[in-house]
């Protein structure tokens, strides 16, 4: 369970982030949505403690984020393409993180293995640089890689956008098998609203920092959250 | 439209991340640029005399001219293995209403002004007006001067048509060493055979009108080459390497860094700046050499002696080591939300920066032959550059806030600079040399060095201390430093 208590995030005096209280049990599938410059990607990388909030404290599993670094161990996640290492290749950069994860070449191999539709030939034995893969790959190889090692929760920012619609598909149907077995908590940040609607339980609408809506995904949701940005 | 291009051009440089730095930092690269600018002229200005000096019964220009076939091969290869037509920056020109003949010809134009046409200048220009002072033919000089402009744009020129293919490269490599050892081995005087080619152009200026020729086929070579391929699957495309994995397995011995001390040898050899790096620490070696060479300093200085050794096996550890952790801050964020442990990533940069200047102080050995003494004034270095320097640098790294692009180049890069590299040659290279010269004066020679080696030696017993204190420093700051490494100018 990720609890996220009274945060705010100022640069200044403005003030970019504002949620008084969020629980996102685990298990979830939350989808996160806003305009440009909402605090999605500030939101979460608070939850990595990569940014420091101006007020509040986001727990994870009953760790603090920014007191003990025990989180790691169970939290996967890809923010942009600064989480890749550019000089290495895309099996080199799997290797690095498995070693991190706790994972044997062999676990590595096995757990690879299982994505080569996801990867469509693109991604493995390439002899290539991740800096010099599209920016699609350069995605593709950061989504998998935040799902290694069995993570609890993996968090995801903008993970729809750059990806091909058969990519876009496959991603949807990964993102659902992670959330039924109800002990993976997945938190995404889209623009494409049905995307998100499609495989998130709950979406939660930020708009200059602040939450405004908070729904459970119904067959109307799509619907309502178009109205809602329609203006 | 040319004048679009010029503002552009304008802005492109006083924008560049070269010029965002402090104010300290502008002030330390005017000072340097003007130091080489100065220095140049000093070369243009003296070579006349001094060449009248060692050959008193040949005329100077004559000489010049004997040896310049040699100067523009040289240059050639040169320019091959460093400049690139500078094609990437149009690419955002190409969908605006611009005719591709006057991009192209924006290009060919722009690399007319590049520094290896420059640099050049500062010789020849000065030489030229010595030459006229001298009393030389005005009007010869003038056609002479204009032949060494017009064959530098020459070579200028060719550079980028040779640069398409290898084949030509090596041909050309292989005809300057034939020419060398030609002229050394002394089977043919290439050096005289050509020199009067332009003693002619200075006796009748008018031939300079031959290299001008030369620049206007090479210019329209390029221009004709270039038209039909400014797309972006030409001329105008990222070279993509195919990329040569090395098995690093046997970094495993190294246990639990083995992932991360991986990374980092990837990290020096794929890249261009740290490869720069890791190649001029073997450079470094051959520093004292200057040193150890001159009497002079054994008599009156011995301190620069102790500057000397600490170069010899120190040149990873202070080029390397003064830009962690900011080598890196392209994924710093990954590495800070990746379940690791900060002290693992921290040991690797140790142990590479250890291993490094072990290797180095295993190639100082020939310096046993300037005496046991200096040996042992680079062994004593080398226990410093381990124990002390190593640690001390680390932790000056968690003051690093300046984000390094890895695949610029090294040289007269200042990007990743700050007050901190400056400040840390006090505690690397000043308490050495005043040890030393506490112990020498007061007690003996030995005991100066000894004194250097204690200190390395100390730093390392407490290394497990130390390196708790340097990890708390870095998980401290790093919320500074992810922001800081964020910025992208």
């Amino acid at each position: 369970m990720i609890q996220v208590k009274d945060i705010s995030k100022k640069y200044g005096t403005a003030e970019v982030l504002n949620v008084d209280a969020l629980e996102i049990p685990t298990g979830e599938s939350f989808g996160l949505v806003g305009n440009n410059g909402a605090g999605k990607t500030t939101l979460f990388n608070i939850m990595l403690d990569l940014v420091r909030p101006t007020t509040g404290s986001i727990t994870t599993n009953n760790i603090q984020v920014n007191e003990s670094e025990e989180w790691k161990t169970f939290t996967g996640s890809f923010i942009d393409e600064s989480f890749l290492i550019g000089y290495l290749t895309a099996e080199e950069y799997f290797d690095f993180i498995g070693d991190l994860r706790g994972m044997n070449k062999a676990d590595v191999t096995s757990f690879l293995a299982q994505f080569e539709e996801f990867f469509n030939g693109e991604i493995l034995g390439k002899k290539k640089y991740l800096r010099d893969l599209s920016k699609g790959n350069q995605k593709k190889a950061g989504i998998v890689a935040a799902m290694m090692g069995n993570p609890k929760v993996v968090i995801l920012d903008e993970p729809f956008a750059n990806l091909d619609p058969t990519t876009q598909i496959r991603l949807k149907k990964l993102v659902k098998e992670l959330t039924n077995e109800k002990d993976v908590t997945v938190l995404i940040s889209s623009h494409d609203l049905s995307h998100v609607t499609e495989v998130c339980e709950r979406i939660v609408v930020l708009d200059k920092g602040n939450v405004v809506k908070d729904i459970q995904t119904s067959p109307a949701t799509l619907k309502e959250l178009e109205a809602y940005f329609a203006v | 439209m040319n004048s679009h291009f010029l503002r552009l051009e304008w802005k492109q440089y006083f924008r560049s991340s070269y010029w965002q730095t402090g104010i300290a930092l502008k002030v330390i690269m005017v000072f340097f640029a003007l130091y080489f600018l100065v220095s140049f002229l000093a070369l243009g200005i003296g070579s006349f005399f001094l060449i009248r000096k060692l050959y008193p019964d040949s005329d100077p220009l004559q000489v010049v001219n004997t040896y310049l076939v040699f100067a523009f091969l040289g240059d050639l290869v040169f320019r091959y293995l460093m400049q690139k037509i500078p094609i990437m920056n149009i690419k955002p020109l190409l969908i605006l209403d611009i005719k591709k003949k006057s991009i192209v010809h924006f290009i060919l134009t722009k690399s007319a002004f590049s520094f290896f046409n420059v640099m050049p200048l500062f010789f020849y220009i000065p030489f030229a007006i010595v030459l006229v002072g001298q009393g030389y033919n005005g009007l010869g000089v003038t056609g002479w001067f204009f032949t060494m402009l017009f064959l530098t744009l020459f070579n200028n020129y060719v550079n980028f048509l040779i640069n398409k293919n290898q084949k030509i490269f090596f041909t050309l490599a292989t005809i300057l060493a034939a020419l060398c050892s030609v002229q050394y081995f002394g089977v043919y005087d290439v050096a005289s055979a050509a020199g009067p080619l332009f003693d002619a152009i200075y006796a009748e200026p008018i031939w300079a009108l031959v290299p001008l020729v030369l620049v206007v086929l090479s210019y329209n070579a390029n221009f004709n080459y270039l038209k039909t391929r400014v797309y972006l699957d030409d001329a105008v495309k990222k070279d993509v390497k195919e990329v040569k994995s090395v098995d690093l397995s046997w970094t495993d011995r190294f246990g639990e860094v083995a992932p991360f001390l991986r990374n980092d040898i990837r990290l020096i050899w794929r890249n261009k700046r740290p490869r720069t790096v890791f190649l001029l620490s073997f450079v470094f070696i051959a520093y004292a050499l200057i040193f150890f060479t001159q009497e002079v300093y054994e008599q009156k200085m011995p301190v620069f002696l102790i500057f000397a050794a600490l170069f010899v096996t120190g040149g990873f550890v202070m080029n390397f080591g003064q830009f962690i952790p900011a080598w890196d801050s392209a994924y710093y964020k990954m590495i800070m939300s990746q379940n690791i442990k900060y002290r693992l990533f921290l040991e690797s940069k140790w142990y590479l920066m250890v291993v490094m200047t072990f290797v180095l102080y295993l190639l100082s050995i020939p310096y046993i032959y300037f005496g046991l003494d200096k040996f042992l004034m680079i062994t004593a270095g080398a226990i410093y550059n381990i124990g002390f320097n190593s640690i001390l640098l680390l932790y000056a790294g968690s003051f690093n806030r300046k984000r390094i692009d890895l695949d610029k180049s090294a040289f007269a890069n200042y990007q990743g600079t700050s007050a901190t590299q400056f400040i840390v040659i006090i505690p690397i290279l000043a308490l050495p040399m005043l040890l030393f010269w506490i112990f020498k004066t007061t007690i003996s020679f030995n005991a100066g060095i000894l004194s250097i080696a204690v200190v390395g030696l100390l730093t390392l017993v407490f290394k497990k201390y130390l390196m708790n204190f340097i990890e708390k420093k870095y998980i401290q700051d790093k919320y500074a430093a992810i922001h800081a490494f964020d910025q992208t100018t």
